[in-house]
């Protein structure tokens, strides 16, 4: 039977610079996955491009792949990543630039998957009757248009096969779900339906078991986490698909982590809503369908999984501005660390409500005390050696942000003692680009997928 | 009857989709998952992460893992880049859950302590 090996090198776009380059040099593999995109990145990498019409993309990836092309070309081994940003073209042509450096020109084809990019088109569905309402609070993209940075479609692993099936050897995406980066070497390897829900679901759980990277092999891993061995050189995940929609997640000998059947469980829940209905531009997944076994040391098992046909809807991910932010903090020595960290707070709202601020929101946490359990932690021992003073501000009104990064340092020499922490620098006021999740009908948009040699 | 908290009995992992914070709670044995079905409610849920979850808990039983996934919503003050909190992405979450207590059988009891 064939297998296909599908490696994930990058969980997010800031992973790991060496992964991708130890997959490919530490076993067999047939496709390397990389994921760039966060929802913030979209936003990010549209202002890149408003500077400079080349840029918008991920610089990493073109760096990586002249490093690793050698190798993918000696092993045939094909690259799916979704490094194109808001300008796949422009990543595109700087991947050829690195080939002819490296003397493979006419040697690679590169894929593009592009179309994604639904900026310049919004005020027409607009008028049309396309609201994009957000799916959280179900107001229209009208209410924030002016503040609208970026909009993006999701498309899925068809699309991704199609740059595949016209012989792209490097293919290039825009905003594509992470699912789809490994989904789609397996419809393109396997030639699955696309209304074979059972298949197109397994190959999407697949894409999410290894999306986040090292999260499945025995990162962020809380089951027996002390005994996970070398995390140094921890081992990125490899899916080992078959025809039949089964596979095995697995990792490269040699590696550190660990994948079990309980680890594994632990990415499976990730980002999960209801896990019986998964939705992505191929299929609905089910997730309570899913069989793991244990096939061996660090090799996991997946078999029975069924889904649903997709919907009529894409996803939309709109960036938009959304006011200002700024984060400062102080740190508290022993004795009495978490009352002279209390007091400091009371400090510095009193004197922002004497400046008259206002702020939509101003939230303190004192770190080492309540920062990630909240009032669950329970009280701190008296004795405690130190607590980090925190504090945060949000507003539509710039100014005010900007007045409240003056009101934390002052604290080391006019507030409560034993106070340190403040060499970091002042608060920095932050621009706020804001998520917008929002759902299109598939007849509105349509994939643009070329290959051409480099 | 003894109480213990869920950390003996299961792990977990969390993670966020705007505002909304997921918490997938895992029975370290199969037979401990009925025991997470009957005692860790929604509505338990809701009132454990009281000051932190401040719209809805939804319960999601997932069988085959002999798992639970909950949705924290109103979770991460705004969530994403709206957030000012630490954890924005209530990755600690996971555990913040672990801390709650549930009663078992007293021979259940006896065994996880030795």
């Amino acid at each position: 039977m064939k297998t296909v090996r599908i490696a994930n090198g990058q969980g997010f776009w800031g992973d790991s610079l060496q992964a991708p380059i130890e997959l490919v040099r530490r076993g067999p593999i047939d496709y390397l996955t990389l994921d760039y995109l966060a929802e913030i990145t979209m936003s990010i990498m549209q202002k890149q491009r408003a500077r400079d019409p080349l840029a918008g993309y991920a610089r990493d990836f073109v760096a990586l792949i002249e490093e690793i092309l050698p190798d993918l070309v000696e092993r045939n081994i094909k690259v799916v990543a979704n490094a194109g940003g808001v300008n796949p073209e422009a990543c595109r042509d700087a991947v050829i630039e690195a080939a002819r450096r490296r003397g493979f020109g006419g040697k690679v084809k590169i894929g593009v998957v592009a179309g994604d990019d639904i900026m310049s088109s919004l005020d027409d569905f607009i008028r049309r009757g396309v609201e994009l309402k957000n799916q959280e609070t179900g107001e229209p993209l009208a209410s924030v248009r002016p503040q609208v940075q970026s909009a993006n479609v999701y498309f899925g692993g068809r699309d991704i096969a199609e740059a595949l099936d016209k012989g792209g050897q490097i293919i290039i995406a825009g905003r594509v779900t992470d699912t789809g980066l490994s989904l789609g070497p397996m419809i393109h390897e396997f030639g699955w339906a696309r209304d074979d829900w059972d298949r197109l679901s397994a190959g999407t759980i697949a894409g999410h078991t290894v999306e986040c990277g090292a999260q499945c092999t025995g990162g962020n891993c809380l089951i027996d986490w002390e005994t996970i061995p070398n995390m140094a050189d921890i081992g990125y995940p490899i899916i080992e698909a078959e025809p039949d929609g089964s596979f095995v997640i697995t990792k490269h000998s040699g590696t550190g982590g660990r994948i079990t059947v309980a680890s594994i469980k632990e990415q499976l829940l990730y980002e999960m809503g209801d896990p019986r209905e998964y939705i992505t531009p191929d299929c609905v997944a089910d997730f309570t369908t899913i069989h793991l076994e244990q096939a061996g040391l660090d090799r996991v098992r997946f078999s029975g999984i069924k889904g649903r046909p997709a919907t009529d809807l894409y996803k939309v991910s709109v960036s938009y501005s959304a006011g200002w932010k700024a984060v400062g903090s102080l740190v508290y020595g022993w004795p009495d660390a978490y009352k002279k960290a209390r007091a400091a707070d009371r400090v510095v709202r009193e004197r922002l409500d004497r400046l008259g601020l206002r702020f939509d929101s101003v939230l303190t946490e004192f770190v080492g005390v309540d920062a990630c359990h909240g009032a669950l932690s329970g009280p701190p021992s008296a004795d405690i050696a130190e607590v980090t003073f925190r504090i945060g501000v949000r507003s539509k009104d710039k100014r005010a942000v900007e007045r409240f990064t003056r009101e934390v340092a002052p604290l080391v020499l006019n507030g409560p003692p034993t106070v340190t922490g403040f060499a970091a620098g002042r608060a920095k006021a932050e621009e706020i680009i804001a998520y917008w999740p929002a759902l299109i009908p598939k007849s509105e948009v349509q994939s643009k997928i070329s290959v051409i040699e480099a | 009857m003894a109480r213990m908290k869920l950390l003996q009995l299961a792990h977990a992992r969390s993670g966020d989709k705007g505002d909304t914070a997921n918490v997938g709670l895992i029975a370290y044995k199969p037979e401990y998952y009925s025991i997470l079905v009957e005692q860790v409610t929604a509505e338990r849920v809701k009132e454990h992460f009281k000051g932190i979850c401040l719209g809805e808990v939804e319960r999601f039983e997932v069988p085959n893992l002999h798992a639970l996934n909950f949705l924290l919503h109103e979770s991460l003050d705004g969530g994403g880049t709206l957030s000012l909190k630490t954890d924005a992405q209530g990755k600690t979450y996971s555990t913040a859950l672990l801390r709650m207590e549930i009663e078992v059988d007293d021979s259940l009891a006896r065994q996880l302590s030795e």
